[in-house]
């Protein structure tokens, strides 16, 4: 098939036109994702005395950039969770009324295992595991 | 004659014979704006044009002092609250505006459905119109941020985090808004940038567009208005007739922003933890409620999709229709009642309040 002249150039001219945008457009769609930042490998954290941590309350952890929810029951055994709501990312709280881990956000309810029980959230909350070592908490993550 | 009188005759021909502004003027002195039951609706762009202007001057004000860091962001907002002169005015009546704004948006898009103004020859004033609406919902979700304040900080980790429920696309574009895998200071760069530079140019051309459009084709005119001889219309000039109505208008929707700003002074809030549990009460902004209310009712699984997911796609599919409207308007022989776009533009309105409410209740 002859290719006229015509058609020749507008080839030339759309490819060439084509190749300019794709070349100004992936530099900026590049420029537009957030670089990754290593994250420090945190495998436990610190969290005090066991002594110090009254029954029946709760800390937040900071576990590397992400928060862990530390709590002590009732009878005085440690958990340690996630405390990014696995619903849409709020940070749940320990309700020392229901004995039961809530996010406000959207009235999600866990269990002190974190298992999903009420509401939204579609998942069960990560464990932490929690050691007391001469009185003092240590929450490390789960191999 | 006087001579000022001279002076401004002189400037104005000095100009003329080098931009050819007459043109422009007789262009303007052109238009008519037809008089009749429904003219109030006339004013109801030009009302959140004003509000837009208002939100330029005192937005600029705002970056003077405002700094967007997760460090600073609050204190910098509360600094000018506090510390600079009339720093609480310009802050509230950014804050009362842009939702001013928003609703009359919203009323301006509504008028103009319910009188069909959308219908041909207007169809691109419509869609251009649709996509400014889009925009003035982008600079409240953005500028809600910026504060860096707890409710503010939870509602943009559930608003973005609804995104990344998307298949396939959810978690690049997720990760695009916060500029990262969680909400962080990163995010509010992001957001500031969108806010005050990205969203203004975008929106000062489509504004452009619009307005260039309306000025063309003159406003529309209700059917029975259209049916009637030119004689028997009244008719005012758009300049300097209306434009002085609408000026008159504008000082009184001054006036309520300021009344609101100075006995309301908008709220600041606690500074956002990203370590601290949820307040109760976390919500968006009040024209956000009825879709978030509707994802609240989609339960998290149907069939075997997320929730979520649906309700996306639900308000995508609903958002594509309405920008839309002028190429599936259904037309109807006019003594068919009730109009189907009436009970269309109806059901939509209702919808949107009852949710909005229940929204709140909730
Ligand atoms: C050129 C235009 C604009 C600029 C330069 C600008 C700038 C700013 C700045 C610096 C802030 C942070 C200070 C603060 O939070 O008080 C802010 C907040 C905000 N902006 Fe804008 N803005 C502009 C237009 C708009 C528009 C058109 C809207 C809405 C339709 C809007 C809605 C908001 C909202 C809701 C906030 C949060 C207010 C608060 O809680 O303090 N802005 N803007
Ligand atoms: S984010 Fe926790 S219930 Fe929705």
């Amino acid at each position: 098939m002859a290719v006229s002249r015509r058609q020749f150039t507008n080839l030339l001219l759309g490819g060439g036109l084509l190749g300019w945008l794709g070349s100004a457009l992936y530099p900026i769609v590049s420029f537009l994702r957030p670089p990754k930042i290593p994250e420090a490998n945190v495998q436990s954290v610190k969290a005090g005395l066991a002594s110090e941590f009254s029954a029946n309350s709760s800390e937040i952890l900071k576990f590397g950039r992400q928060p862990v929810i530390l709590i002590r029951t009732e009878s005085g055994d440690f958990r340690a969770l996630a405390a990014t709501c696995t619903h849409l990312d709020c940070i749940v709280q320990y309700r020392s009324d229901l004995k039961q881990i809530w996010c406000a956000c959207h009235n999600g309810l866990y269990d002190l295992k974190g298992r999903n029980i009420s509401g939204p959230p579609p998942r069960p909350l990560d464990q932490f595991a929690v050691n007391i070592v001469n009185d003092e908490i240590l929450v490390s993550k789960i191999a | 004659m006087g001579r000022r009188r001279n002076m401004a005759k002189r400037t104005y021909s000095w100009l003329d014979e080098r931009f050819h502004i007459s043109p422009l003027i007789e262009f303007m002195r052109h238009k008519y704006v037809p008089v009749h039951r429904h003219t109030v609706w006339y004013y109801m762009g030009g009302v959140a044009l004003f509000l837009f202007i208002v939100q330029v001057v005192t937005g600029i004000l705002l970056v003077l002092y405002y700094q967007p860091d997760e460090e600073s962001a609050f204190e910098s907002v509360r600094f000018i609250t506090t510390k600079v002169s009339f720093g609480w005015l310009i802050r509230s009546v950014h804050s009362w505006s842009a939702n001013l704004m928003v609703f009359f948006v919203f009323v301006h898009m509504f008028s103009t459905f319910f009188t069909r103004a959308f219908r041909k020859p207007r169809e691109l004033t419509w869609m251009s119109g649709f996509v400014l609406m889009a925009l003035a919902l982008g600079f409240g979700f953005t500028g809600y941020l910026l504060p860096w304040n707890e409710l503010a900080f939870f509602a943009t980790k559930v608003g973005t985090d609804i995104t990344g429920a998307l298949p396939f696309i959810g978690e690049p574009v997720k990760i695009l808004l916060r500029g990262g895998p969680d909400v962080t200071g990163a995010t509010l760069s992001r957001f500031y940038a969108i806010h005050i530079a990205l969203l203004p140019a975008i929106f000062a051309a489509i504004l452009f567009l619009h307005l260039l459009f309306v000025q063309r084709q003159g406003m529309h005119e209700p059917d029975y208005l259209q049916r009637l001889p030119k004689e028997k219309k009244k008719l005012i000039p758009f300049f300097p007739n209306f434009l002085l109505r609408d000026t008159l208008l504008w000082l009184m929707v001054l006036n309520i922003v300021l009344f609101l700003a100075v006995f309301f002074p908008w709220e600041l809030g606690e500074k956002a933890d990203p370590f601290a549990p949820a307040p109760e009460g976390i919500a968006p902004e009040w024209y956000f409620m009825f879709m978030f209310q509707t994802l609240k009712l989609i339960p998290g699984h149907v069939l075997f999709v997320e929730g979520e997911v649906l309700g996306i796609l639900f308000f995508t599919l609903v958002g594509i229709a309405w920008m839309f409207v002028p190429l599936w308007d259904l037309k109807q022989r006019p003594e068919r009642r009730p109009r189907p776009m009436t009970v269309i533009g109806v059901a939509g309105i209702v919808y949107i309040i009852i949710f909005t409410i229940w929204g709140y209740m909730a």
